[in-house]
C-alpha cells in the first residue's frame, strides 16, 4: 500500500519507491529507502502535508511525495 | 586533454543507454551506503528506553487541527504587544534625549556664528533626522527580535511552514517559501538569499517576488509607531496597546495574503507549472540560551540600526533639508514636487509629502517616517517634536490625517516595493532583468491598487 | 582551509561562531545557511581559514543552497573536512559522513549536541565509532565549548600530518565494483591521480547524473590545464 495510506500513528517497513529523477533521489537520500521503517507521527491542520518519522528526524512530506513511496503495513 | 573531456561523456552515455538499469544500479550504490550507516550506528549507539517524548506532546499541541492556527495568531499577537508596550516607555526617553541634544547643538551653532544654512543642514536636516530613525526603530527592534529570535531557537519556525504548508500547496508554491518569509521580517533581502533553500526555480522566483509582502525591520517600526498613534485615542490606557498590535496583526495577516494571492496568481500566468516535491524537516524543539538571545540581539539590533541610521537617514535627511529650503519661485523644491504629486497621491488617499516620502525612501525604507515629519516640518511651523504625542499634533492637527490616511499609509508601507538593496539582491540572485523590474512593479501596482480601492470606497461610503 | 559540513541544522554555523568569533545566522530550523561564508582562527601559532557551508543530506543536490556544499566538498579540496554529525540521529549523519569520506580521507567526525542525545538517552561509544570509521571522532556541544578545544587539537594533528586517517570504504556489490575497475582503467591515462579521487569518479559516472558530471568536466578541464 501506498504510505499515504498509512494513518496516524501507524508504523510501516518501505518496500520500494517509485518515480525517477531527483525527486526520487531526493527521498532516497533523505533516509525513505526500501526496508526502513517508518511512522505517521501526525498531519498538519489541514491534512496535507504528513509528518513521517525516519531514521529518528521527522520528516514532512505532501501527498504527491507520499504517494511515490510503498509501504508494508507493520 | 582533449581525450580527458570525451572520456565521461562517453561513459555516462553508455551507462545511460538503459536508464532502468542505471535506476537499480543508482539504488543499489545508495541504499548500501544507507546500509554501512546503519549497521555501524546499530553498533555504536545505545538507547535507553522509556522516556517520555515531549516533542510529540508540544507538537500535538502547536500543529493541532484545531489549535494550531489560534496559537499562531496568538503568538505573533503576544510578540506585537509586547513589543508595542515595551517600545513605548523608551521611545519615549530615547526622543526626549535626542532632542534635547538637538537644543544643545542649536545653541552650540549659534553660540559659534555659524551662518544659518550650515546649522538648518546639518541639525534640522542630518541630525533630526537620525534622531527620529534612532527614536522611532530602535526599541521596537530591539524588543520584537529577541523575541522573535527566542521563538526561532525553540524550533517554531519549521512548524509555522508545516501548518502553512497546504495554503503554499494550494497557490502552487513551495512550503519552504513561508520560511524565507520569516527571514523577510528581519530583512528582505536577506528573505530574498534565503529562498534559496527552495529547490524549483519556478517556486523559487515566486517566492522572491513576493516575500516584499512581509514588513521588514524598516518599514514594522513605522507600522507599529502609526498604530500607537491613531489607535491612542480611541480607546483608553491598557486597551490601546492591544488595539494598536491588533492592528499590527491584522496589516502583517494583509502582507501574508497579499503573498498567497500573487503567488497563485503568478503560478497560474507567467509561473506556469505544477508543485516541485517538498520535504521539510522538523527539528526536534530545542533549549534556547535566553540569557544570550537577548543580549546578542539587543547589541546587534542597536548596531544594526545605528549603522542604518548614518548610512542613509542622515544623508536622506540633508536632502530633504535642502529640497526644503532652496526655493525656485517662491516656493521650495520640496514644495513644487509635493504640489506635482499631490493629486494623485489624492487618489490613493495620501499627499505629495507622504508619496515623495516613499519615493525618496527606496534606499531604505526606515526613513519614510521621518522624511514624512522633516517634509511637514520643514513647510509647516516649528514643533517641540520630543514625543510621538507631538506627532499626532503634527499629523492630525496640522496636515490633516484621518485614520483613513494612516490606513493608507500603512497598507501602501507594507505593499509598495521592496527597498534598494533587496533590489539589487533580486537582481543577483535571478540573474535577470525581468524578474528585477516585476519585483518592483508588481508590488507598486498591488499597493496602488489596494489604496485607491480603500479610499474610493470610503468615498462613496461617506467616510474619509 | 577547513570545511564544515553536514546535514542541515546540525550545529555548523555555531560551530563556526565559537571557532572564529564570528556572527553566522544561526537558529533551529533547517537552511539558514545558503552560502559559504570563510572565517579565520589561530590555534598553536598555525592559521586556519574555516569555510562555513550549507547544510546537505547528501552530495546530490537538489537545491542552490545544497550545490554550493556539494561543489566545495567536491573540488575545492578542503585540507580537511569536518562533518558536524547529530549525535542523536547518528545514521542519517552518518550518510553524508561516509559519502564525504569517499571523496577525501582527511576527515573529521564532529559528533556534535550530544547534550540533546542525553536528554533523549541516546548514548554514542565514541571509541569504536571512530574505530569502525577509520577517522577521528570528537564529540562537542557547541553552544557551551565542550568539546571545541580537542576539536582544534584533532584538526592541527591531521593537518600537520600527526594523525593518519584510514577511512572506512564501502564495499558495493560485485556489479557495481566490477563497473567502478572498468571505468578506473578508462580514467587511469588521461587524468592525473592528484586531480581527483578515481573511484569516486567512477561510482559518480555509474550514478550518471548529468548535473554532477557536467560540474566535473568543466571542473576537471580547468584544473588540468592549469597543471599541463
Ligand atoms: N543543545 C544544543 N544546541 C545546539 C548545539 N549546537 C547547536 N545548537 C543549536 O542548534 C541550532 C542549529 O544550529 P546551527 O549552527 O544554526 O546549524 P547549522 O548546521 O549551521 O544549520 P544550517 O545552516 O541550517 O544547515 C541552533 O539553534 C543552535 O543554537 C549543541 O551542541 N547543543
Ligand atoms: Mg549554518
Amino acid at each position: 500500500m501506498k504510505l499515504t495510506e498509512l494513518a496516524v500513528g501507524k508504523s510501516g517497513v518501505i518496500t520500494s519507491v517509485a518515480g525517477g529523477g531527483m525527486q526520487r533521489r531526493r527521498l532516497l537520500d533523505l533516509g525513505f529507502i526500501p526496508g526502513s521503517r517508518v511512522e505517521n507521527v501526525r498531519c498538519s491542520p489541514t491534512g496535507n502535508p504528513t509528518a513521517y518519522l525516519i531514521k529518528g528526524t521527522l520528516i514532512a512530506l505532501r501527498r504527491e511525495e507520499s504517494d511515490m513511496l510503498f509501504v508494508k503495513m507493520l | 586533454m582533449n581525450a580527458l573531456k570525451e572520456v565521461i561523456p562517453s561513459n555516462a552515455e553508455h551507462f545511460t543507454e538503459d536508464s532502468l538499469r542505471i535506476n537499480k544500479i543508482s539504488d543499489k550504490i545508495v541504499s548500501s551506503i544507507y546500509r554501512e550507516a546503519e549497521s555501524i550506528a546499530d553498533r555504536v549507539v545505545s538507547q535507553e528506553k522509556g522516556k517520555i517524548d515531549w516533542d510529540r506532546r508540544v507538537d500535538d499541541v502547536l500543529t493541532s487541527r484545531w489549535l494550531g492556527y489560534p496559537i499562531m495568531l496568538l503568538l505573533l499577537g503576544v510578540v506585537l504587544w509586547l513589543t508595542i508596550t515595551g517600545a513605548n516607555y523608551p521611545s519615549q526617553l530615547l526622543a526626549q534625549g535626542l532632542f534635547w541634544g538637538q537644543d544643545r547643538l542649536t545653541e552650540f551653532f549659534i553660540w559659534a556664528g555659524s551662518p544659518g544654512w550650515l546649522h538648518g543642514f546639518l541639525v534640522l536636516g542630518v541630525y533630526r533626522s537620525l534622531a527620529w530613525v534612532i527614536s522611532v526603530m530602535l526599541p521596537p527592534m530591539a524588543i520584537f527580535f529577541p523575541l522573535f529570535t527566542l521563538l526561532e531557537d525553540l524550533g517554531y519556525l519549521p512548524r509555522v511552514a508545516f501548518n502553512l504548508d497546504n495554503f503554499f500547496r494550494q497557490a502552487g508554491c513551495h512550503g519552504k517559501q513561508a520560511l524565507s518569509m520569516c527571514m523577510g521580517f528581519g530583512c528582505n533581502a536577506a528573505g530574498v538569499i534565503s529562498c534559496r533553500i527552495i529547490d524549483s526555480p519556478r517556486e523559487r522566483v515566486i517566492a522572491i517576488l513576493t516575500n516584499n509582502f512581509v514588513p521588514c525591520n524598516g518599514r514594522f517600526p513605522t507600522l507599529i509607531a502609526l498604530a500607537a498613534i491613531f489607535t491612542a485615542g480611541a480607546v483608553s490606557g491598557t486597551y490601546s496597546n492591544l488595539l494598536a498590535s491588533a492592528a499590527v496583526l491584522g496589516i502583517i495577516l494583509i502582507g501574508i495574503f497579499t503573498t498567497f494571492t500573487i503567488s497563485y496568481l503568478l503560478s497560474r500566468t507567467i509561473l506556469k507549472g505544477i508543485p516541485s516535491s517538498f520535504a521539510l524537516e522538523l527539528p526536534p524543539y530545542r533549549k534556547p540560551r535566553v540569557g544570550q538571545i537577548i543580549v546578542r540581539s539587543i547589541l546587534d539590533r542597536t548596531l544594526f540600526v545605528l549603522k542604518r541610521a548614518i548610512i542613509v537617514a542622515a544623508p536622506a535627511g540633508g536632502i530633504a533639508w535642502i529640497m526644503a529650503n532652496i526655493y525656485i519661485g517662491n516656493a521650495s523644491i520640496l514644495t513644487h514636487t509635493a504640489g506635482f504629486l499631490d493629486p494623485f497621491a489624492a487618489l490613493l488617499g495620501l499627499d505629495g509629502i507622504i508619496l515623495m516620502a516613499f519615493i525618496l525612501g527606496l534606499p531604505a525604507n526606515e526613513i519614510v517616517l521621518p522624511l514624512i515629519i522633516m517634509g511637514y516640518l520643514c513647510t509647516g511651523s516649528m514643533l517641540e517634536m520630543d514625543s510621538l504625542q507631538a506627532l499626532k499634533e503634527l499629523l492630525v492637527v496640522q496636515h490633516g490625517w484621518t485614520p483613513l490616511t494612516a490606513l493608507s499609509v500603512m497598507l501602501f508601507s507594507l505593499l509598495h516595493y521592496p527597498c534598494g538593496t533587496t533590489i539589487l539582491t533580486i537582481y543577483k540572485e535571478t540573474k535577470s532583468h525581468k524578474w528585477t523590474l516585476l519585483a518592483v512593479l508588481i508590488p507598486l501596482s498591488v499597493a496602488c491598487i489596494v489604496c485607491f480601492l480603500l479610499n474610493q470606497t470610503a468615498l462613496v461610503l461617506g467616510f474619509g | 582551509m577547513i570545511a564544515l559540513v553536514g546535514n542541515p541544522n546540525t550545529g555548523k554555523s555555531t560551530i563556526f561562531n565559537t571557532l572564529t568569533g564570528m556572527r553566522q545566522y544561526t537558529g533551529n530550523w533547517p537552511g539558514k545557511t545558503v552560502l559559504q561564508t570563510q572565517g579565520f582562527y589561530r590555534f598553536n601559532n598555525r592559521h586556519y581559514k574555516l569555510v562555513d557551508l550549507p547544510g546537505s543530506y547528501s552530495l546530490l543536490p537538489s537545491s542552490p543552497d545544497e550545490e554550493v556544499a556539494r561543489d566545495f566538498i567536491c573540488f575545492a579540496r578542503p585540507d580537511c573536512t569536518i562533518v558536524v554529525a547529530d549525535a542523536a540521529c547518528l545514521e542519517r549523519n552518518l550518510n553524508l559522513a561516509l559519502q564525504v569520506m569517499e571523496i577525501t580521507p582527511r576527515v573529521v567526525l564532529c559528533l556534535n549536541l550530544i547534550d540533546e542525545a542525553k536528554r533523549k538517552g541516546i548514548s554514542v561509544d565514541i571509541l569504536s565509532l571512530s574505530k569502525e570509521l577509520g577517522v577521528p571522532v570528537v564529540p562537542t556541544v557547541a553552544l557551551n565549548n565542550y568539546g571545541i578545544e580537542d576539536l582544534k587539537k584533532t584538526i592541527a594533528a591531521l593537518v600537520e600530518g600527526k594523525l593518519e586517517c584510514s577511512p572506512r570504504r564501502i564495499e558495493y556489490d560485485d556489479e557495481v565494483e566490477r563497473l567502478v575497475e572498468d571505468i578506473e582503467s578508462h580514467i587511469n591515462p588521461i587524468i592525473p591521480r592528484s586531480l581527483i579521487n578515481f573511484r569516486w569518479l567512477a561510482l559518480r559516472i555509474i550514478d550518471g547524473d548529468s548535473k554532477l558530471l557536467e560540474a566535473i568536466r568543466s571542473y576537471l578541464h580547468l584544473e588540468g590545464e592549469i597543471l599541463i
